[in-house]
């Protein structure tokens, strides 16, 4: 009887104690948003928290809440929220990790939220990259292409062609000139392919491969086309047969192989344009570096990305009043601020014409000519990708390059292990 | 003699041997918390900061909330951990000394739920605490770090439990004492080396633990230590690592503190006052 008491007790004390949970409603009828950033570099974390005390100065009767989340664990976060229906107003992601949410009803479709002001100032092939169906799920913000990060010293004192955007390299002029670079244990390039596909399948796009094709009926089905191989065969003739590459940075991320770069190990190393900060931060003093283009090749710079993007929870009740607060994030002079904060490209045209990004310091030029080049990541709205991507798609192009397989079998794999994947969820 | 010698000069190095394989993530952390950006992307990094600086301090704790985060972690593991003994010892209690089908049975749940990923609990979990409007407090943090440390909390104070030889309780209520005083005077002093080892696997469970903190509290102000670390890490695993590492640093000093502090109790008493003078 005592105990029966006690538990009763303690269950009361329990909801009690429930009592002091949060609840966000306002008691002066003030709406307030929850904007979950991702934000996390020193300036990028500034300039996200400048911007939403901005906002708030202005807009006395919408209050924005900054919230921190980090890339790390974004996804299985929103998810837990969404099924919750406890999730951000405002939400920062990759478009990349977007079409399971689109899909599952999560995010609120913008067509009709946003001003036509943001609409027309994002070009259409990025608006791609957060389409999914008939509906825009985000809005594409900044975005990053991948390029070469080059010892300039060393490619000066070599006299090989420097490239630019106007004139790159071909695929092929690449392997030749990492082989003229390479020598005496040190390498032409350093691939950091910890993780392979996305970086080959961006990358091939300009090479025009696709290798996820749609089918009339809108199903997918991977083909693994002679231009899908351009990038992968340099990658694995440049490691195992000309000893351009060191295979030892296969297995490494890319901030991994900036000590052997700094050190003077490797003449090049593909990175996202966004690891200059690293690279101003860390290198020696003295240390002489430069951005080149990545290669090119039938579809000239064409390559793939995911950018990074800000979408609205279907479950907010504040919907509008969220696309409002996008629309000034993202006004052309607010978007600047965020790209300088994240060294990374915005993808709105007007901000793109800032004098800030054209600049040869830390060579922003060389990155912003690169932008309209830009297109949606091939794999961007294919369902099952993450689990052909994880399950199939890494070990199979990891084997490729290490030289454990040979191409028939990466396209075996590819293809015949991958449409099966695919196929259960496209059933 | 020579063989003994040689032997227990081979235990030392191993033993040595170990403690410098534990020792050195630890080490190194602290070595990178103390060096500026230029050196962290060194081919030849040193034990020994070269220019050893305090700047990844002062980013941390400009970046991110740390004190408080370190503060609502302490307040999540030290709740979580008077919680879990405060349930677990009874219930240990009463598993050790009557043993039947039904504790038996009990005991081999225990086992198994430790085998639960955190993913299949996590939305029916949220759901309910939401129900019970827990979601973003430290009351519903602190629950569930409770009932996830509960089963092992009560499988280790099963066996303290069984340590205890039941002929002292016997002697006791020989003596005239009656089960309280018995539980209280002499049972509950020789178990208290297992209510702190378990007190402090509860502690530090909750002091790492990283999921449903990110899950469940939503506010800044209410997010716990492990939390605001990841905050350090950007897209594709590119980490900010001299602040990361100073953050982690400090982050590391209250387990080592709480454990320093209890480790005494845990190794020392054992048994103590077992045999009557």
């Amino acid at each position: 009887m005592r105990a029966r008491r006690l538990i009763t007790t303690l269950l009361l004390c329990l909801l009690a104690g429930g009592c002091t949970g949060d609840d966000t409603a306002s008691d002066d009828g003030r709406v307030t948003l929850r904007f979950q950033s991702l934000a996390w570099q020193e300036e990028s974390v500034a300039a996200n928290k400048e911007l939403v005390k901005e906002w708030n100065a202005t807009h006395p009767d919408v209050k924005v809440e900054y919230v921190q989340g980090s890339w790390d664990s974004v996804h299985d976060q929103l998810l837990t929220s969404f099924e919750g229906g406890e999730a951000p107003d405002i939400i920062h992601d990759a478009s990349d990790d977007l079409a399971d949410f689109a899909y599952g009803g999560y995010l609120a479709d913008l067509r009709e939220l946003l001003p036509e002001r943001l609409r027309s100032d994002i070009p259409e092939r990025s608006w791609e990259t957060t389409t999914f169906g008939d509906g825009i799920y985000g809005v594409p913000f900044l975005q990053e292409p991948r390029v070469l990060i080059a010892n300039a010293t060393w490619l000066r004192e070599s006299g090989v062609r420097v490239p630019t955007p106007e004139n790159p390299w071909t695929w092929a002029e690449f392997r030749e000139v990492a082989e003229e670079l390479s020598g005496d244990g040190r390498y032409g390039v350093a691939w950091p392919l910890k993780e392979p596909v996305s970086a080959t399948l961006n990358l091939s796009l300009s090479a025009g491969g696709q290798l996820f094709h749609r089918d009339a009926d809108g199903k997918v089905q991977v083909r693994f086309e002679a231009a899908d191989a351009v990038v992968p065969k340099t990658v694995h003739d440049e490691v195992n047969s000309d000893g351009s590459a060191s295979s030892t940075t296969l297995g490494m991320g890319g901030s991994d192989t900036l000590p052997g770069f700094f050190g003077g190990t490797y003449a090049m190393v593909p990175l996202g344009f966004s690891y200059r900060q690293q690279i101003v931060q860390q290198a020696p003093e003295g240390f002489d570096w430069q951005v080149l283009p990545a290669p090119a090749g039938a579809d000239g710079l064409t390559q793939g990305v995911s950018p990074q993007t800000l979408s609205v929870a279907e479950d907010s009740p504040h919907k509008e009043e969220a696309a409002a607060f996008i629309d000034f994030l993202l006004r052309p002079e607010n978007m600047v601020r965020l790209a300088l904060g994240d060294w990374m490209l915005p993808t709105g045209t007007e901000a793109l014409k800032d004098p800030a990004l054209h600049t040869t310091e830390h060579d922003w030029a060389t990155g912003t000519a690169l932008a309209a080049h830009l297109r949606s990541a091939p794999a961007q709205s294919v369902r099952g990708y993450p689990e052909w991507k994880d399950k199939v798609a890494t070990p199979a192009y990891q084997e490729y390059y290490s030289g454990a397989i040979d191409l028939d079998e990466l396209r075996e794999r590819l293809e015949d292990d991958g449409n099966l994947v695919l196929a259960r969820y496209q059933r | 003699m020579r063989t003994g010698r040689a032997a227990r000069t081979g235990q030392y190095a191993a033993l040595l041997a170990y403690l410098v394989f534990l020792a050195f993530p630890f080490l190194w952390l602290v070595s990178t918390a103390f060096k500026p950006a230029r050196e962290l992307g060194s081919l030849h990094p040193t034990w020994i900061p070269k220019d050893p600086t305090l700047d990844n301090f002062r980013q941390a704790f400009d970046e991110q909330p740390l004190l408080q985060a370190a503060l609502n972690s302490l307040v999540a593991a030290l709740g979580a951990a008077v919680v879990a003994v405060l349930i677990a010892t009874p219930m240990a209690y009463v598993m050790a000394r009557h043993r039947t089908t039904l504790s038996r049975m009990a005991t081999g749940w225990v086992v198994v739920s430790q085998a639960f990923p955190f993913v299949l609990v996590i939305i029916p979990l949220f759901l309910v605490l939401k129900n019970l409007r827990l979601i973003n407090s430290m009351p519903g943090l602190i629950m569930v770090y409770v009932v996830w440390a509960l089963p092992f909390a009560l499988w280790m104070l099963v066996g303290y439990v069984r340590a205890v030889p039941a002929e002292l309780e016997e002697a006791a209520a020989v003596d005239g004492a009656g089960k309280l005083r018995t539980l209280v005077s002499v049972t509950a002093p020789l178990l208290a080396p297992g209510i702190v080892a378990t007190a402090l696997f509860a502690f530090i469970t909750a002091w790492n633990e990283f999921f449903f903190a990110l899950v469940l509290l939503k506010t800044p102000e209410k997010q716990t230590l492990p939390v605001v670390l990841t905050h350090f890490i950007g897209a594709e695993g590119v980490a900010d690592l001299g602040p990361l590492a100073a953050a982690a640093f400090l982050a590391t000093l209250p387990s080592l503190v709480v454990f320093a502090v209890i480790q005494k109790r845990i190794t020392g008493g054992m048994l103590a006052g077992a045999v009557k003078s």
